[in-house]
């Protein structure tokens, strides 16, 4: 959930926002009572997972564990960026989001910058800035299901996967939970037959997500395991995603984490590759 | 009265059955126990509103209680991060700047015999020391590299050249003096273009024999002594940059890596070492680039231009036999951006070799038309091919020909190289396969650089590789490297 739980958990839709504030809880409180429509479950849930505040920032440390239980660590920084739709609704979340993503540790890619695009419906767009060469390279967007720098995240965890790709069925509401289903619509290229979101009521937050292989099993599992509310949004500030088939889990650690933070278009260029915004890496 | 009393606990039994079954998972697919607790920051501080009736007792967190409870540690979710954090801040505040590196020692071994050579290709360790200092708008970047060589021990520093112990890599001040204005000044790696390991419209110093004898990719890249203005705005961005004094390549030149020599006939190497004469006034034999850019919807295009000279020798002085650096300039375009799952790119550039614009002097070298197009796509998990087919097509080619001396055997019209790079990531993307090889028909010679690295924890790194020249004649670009074939390990520890 790194880059996607912290990236996202902001925009300053503040519609968005009534709906998933506690404090504001009242009215969906009430709602749920009857019946919210499911996929008014799945657009809440994404606009806080990824999308809270206009922009982001955070400090992310990842512990990659293997299923030995050696660990390795990566710290980066990561600033996040609506795009303005041009005349758009202030509620859509399917709008271009721009990722600066600058590595501290370990040693081998320090000062290494990973610049995403997120385009609605299309490949992303991806930079590479290597410092020793002073190296601009644009890589191929890869498969949004294979693992991020190395973690048990998966792109797609960390940058959002599109409501639009799966089909949603609301099999259980708990007192604390929508207990969501999710099929994808297209089982190709996609490793998973199905997976159970729970999702937390007052803040639309997933919890816990269980994904189940091809055969019905459980194999993938993910956790929020701490939040905090900065800024006005609630904020996953402590997720794990643990692998039961291969073993090994990463934990990622959110400090820093602000919203809002006037981060300017120009940053997620060329200039910023080669001279980083420091002052917002800090 | 009785009846009702003796109803009383039925009522009772039947309220309880009725409430537990409330919780039952039923037919529901998804099992309570699965459901998760509260993660720390949801549980204890969500205030229930005030118009929502309070939980019967029974209902209240039976999930939660079939739940594991969290590890200690867990509860208090961000602080063993945190403290984690400053122990490391700590380290690195000790100093009133960020100093990072690494430690690293390479050997490697011809794989066939070369009697020109030494029979070591490469056996050096390096301590490269980086350090950085920013204000508002000022960053000092000082990169530098301590070498011992006990195999081709040159104890004579040249920072021109990078030879011996110590080889400053980068000294410079970024500056930025306007939001769209940055400025770097002093040493520094320069790099542009979109050739993957070919080079048109990037004239930035290469060093030749790093890139050949097995060192880390980086240093394929030598510094430049420049000043580099970047202009950024609405229409388009320029880079301009100015070198007082011409570095040239760290160009073969026959100490470790043996080379063909035309005038005499052969490969040769330290018996026969280039000597060059190279244009180093300062301001006089200066050299600028610049690159205009921008983008087009999701490609980038840019427009190139150099002058300057030959970056390794393009000639030769037929009075002293030195070799020469005549002048040069080049103009050249280039596209980038997504084709299809891939990213493609273009590239051309114009070679004019101004000493010899007629291509009748057979002691400079012609002007080219160089042209390069590449496409890389992931291929499946953790695997990315990449292809490039490039040419080099020589102006004049006819006097070109005419002006060999007889029996020199000459350069074909056009050089055709096909490129193919694969990289595959294992066991958590800390073991690296990779092969990178350029492919020539029209020489008959080939290039392959296999490489595996694997990262045994987070500061070492094992790495073993091979530079493998083949080729038909002695004379062709990678053919007459043939006897440099050579592996190679490594081990380095990163901080």
């Amino acid at each position: 959930m790194n880059l996607k739980n912290q990236t996202s958990r902001f925009r300053n839709h503040v519609l968005a926002l009534a709906g998933s504030l506690l404090v504001l809880g009242a009215t969906s409180f009430a709602q749920t009572a009857e019946s919210i429509p499911v996929d008014e479950i799945v657009a809440k849930s994404n606009r806080v997972s990824y999308y809270q505040g206009r922009d982001g920032r955070a400090q992310v440390a990842m512990e990659i564990k293997d299923n030995q239980g050696r660990t390795r660590e990566r710290q980066f920084t990561i600033l996040r960026y609506d795009v303005e739709p041009e005349g758009g609704e202030p509620d859509a979340v399917c709008e271009q989001q721009k990722f600066y993503v600058y590595f501290h540790r370990p040693a081998d890619v320090n000062k290494t910058v990973f610049m995403v695009w997120k385009n609605p419906g299309k490949d992303d767009d991806r930079w590479l800035y290597l410092p020793a060469l002073d190296l601009v390279k644009r890589i191929a967007a890869s498969d949004e299901r294979t693992s991020f720098v190395g973690s048990h995240f998966f792109y797609e965890d960390v940058s959002g996967r599109s409501p639009e790709e799966d089909t949603h069925e609301l099999v259980e509401t708990t007192d604390n939970y929508y207990v969501l289903k999710n099929t994808p619509k297209n089982s190709d290229g996609v490793e998973f037959s199905q997976y159970t979101a729970w999702i937390h009521r007052a803040t639309f937050l997933p919890i816990k997500v269980e994904y189940l292989d091809k055969n019905g099993e459980k194999y993938r599992v993910y956790e929020a395991l701490g939040v905090e509310t900065v800024d006005g949004y609630p904020t996953v500030t402590k997720s794990r995603m643990k692998d039961l088939k291969a073993g090994g889990e990463t934990t990622i650690t959110y400090s820093d984490v602000k919203y809002n933070v006037g981060l300017p278009d120009s940053i997620f260029s060329e200039q910023y590759l080669r001279n980083a915004p420091r002052r917002h890496l800090r | 009265m009785r009846s009702a009393a003796r109803n009383r606990p039925i009522q009772i039994l039947l309220l309880a059955v009725a409430l537990v079954g409330l919780t039952l998972p039923g037919a529901s697919p998804v099992r309570a126990q699965d459901e998760p607790p509260l993660p720390p920051g949801l549980s204890p501080t969500t205030p229930a509103p005030s118009s929502e009736p309070a939980l019967p007792p029974g209902l209240v967190n039976d999930a939660p209680s079939e739940e594991p409870a969290l590890p200690p540690g867990l509860t208090q979710a961000t602080t063993p991060a945190r403290a984690e954090d400053d122990t490391r801040k700590n380290f690195r505040e000790r100093l009133p700047f960020d100093l990072s590196g690494f430690w690293e020692a390479r050997g490697g071994f011809r794989t066939r015999n070369d009697t020109h050579e030494k029979d070591a290709s490469i056996g050096e360790t390096r301590l490269q020391l980086k350090v950085e200092k920013s204000w508002d708008r000022i960053v000092f970047k000082t990169t530098g590299d301590f070498l011992y060589d006990p195999i081709f021990n040159d104890p004579d520093v040249d920072l021109e050249e990078g030879e011996g112990f110590f080889d400053l890599r980068e000294a410079n001040l970024l500056l930025r003096p306007a939001s769209f204005l940055d400025v770097k000044i002093g040493r520094q790696v320069l790099t542009w273009g979109t050739g993957d390991l070919l080079f048109i419209n990037d004239l930035f110093p290469k060093d030749w024999n790093s890139f050949f004898i097995g060192r880390d990719q980086e240093y394929l890249k030598a510094p430049s002594d420049a000043v580099k203005a970047s202009l950024f705005t609405n229409l388009a961005n320029l880079d301009v940059v100015y070198m007082p004094r011409f570095d040239s390549d760290r160009f073969i030149d026959g100490r470790r890596i043996s080379y063909y020599n035309a005038a005499m006939g052969r490969r040769v190497g330290r018996n026969a070492k280039v000597k060059a004469d190279r244009p180093d006034d300062w301001f006089d034999d200066n050299e600028i680039a610049v690159r205009l850019y921008r983008n087009l919807g999701t490609f980038e295009a840019a427009l190139y231009a150099y002058k300057g000279f030959w970056k390794s020798p393009g000639g030769s002085d037929p009075v002293s036999g030195k070799a020469i650096f005549p002048e040069l300039s080049v103009y050249g375009a280039s596209l980038r951006g997504p084709i299809g799952k891939g990213i493609g790119n273009i590239e051309v550039g114009y070679y004019d070799s101004e000493d010899d614009r007629d291509g009748d002097n057979a002691f400079v070298r012609n002007g080219e038309l160089r042209f390069l197009a590449g496409y890389e796509q992931e291929i499946g998990t953790d695997f990315t091919a990449g292809v490039q087919y490039y040419l080099e097509h020589l102006l004049d080619s006819g006097d070109y020909q005419d002006s060999l001396p007889p029996g020199m055997p000459g350069k074909d019209e056009d050089r055709h190289v096909f490129t193919l790079r694969l990289t595959k990531l294992l066991m958590n993307q800390n073991l690296k396969l990779s092969l990178f090889a350029y492919y020539c028909p029209t020489d008959e010679d080939a290039y392959f650089r296999p490489h595996v690295s694997y990262k045994v924890d987070d500061y070492w790194t094992v790495e073993a590789g091979g530079n493998l020249f083949v080729g038909d004649d002695d004379h062709t670009f990678f053919g007459q490297f043939e006897n440099n074939s050579n592996l190679y390990v490594g081990v380095r520890y990163g901080f």
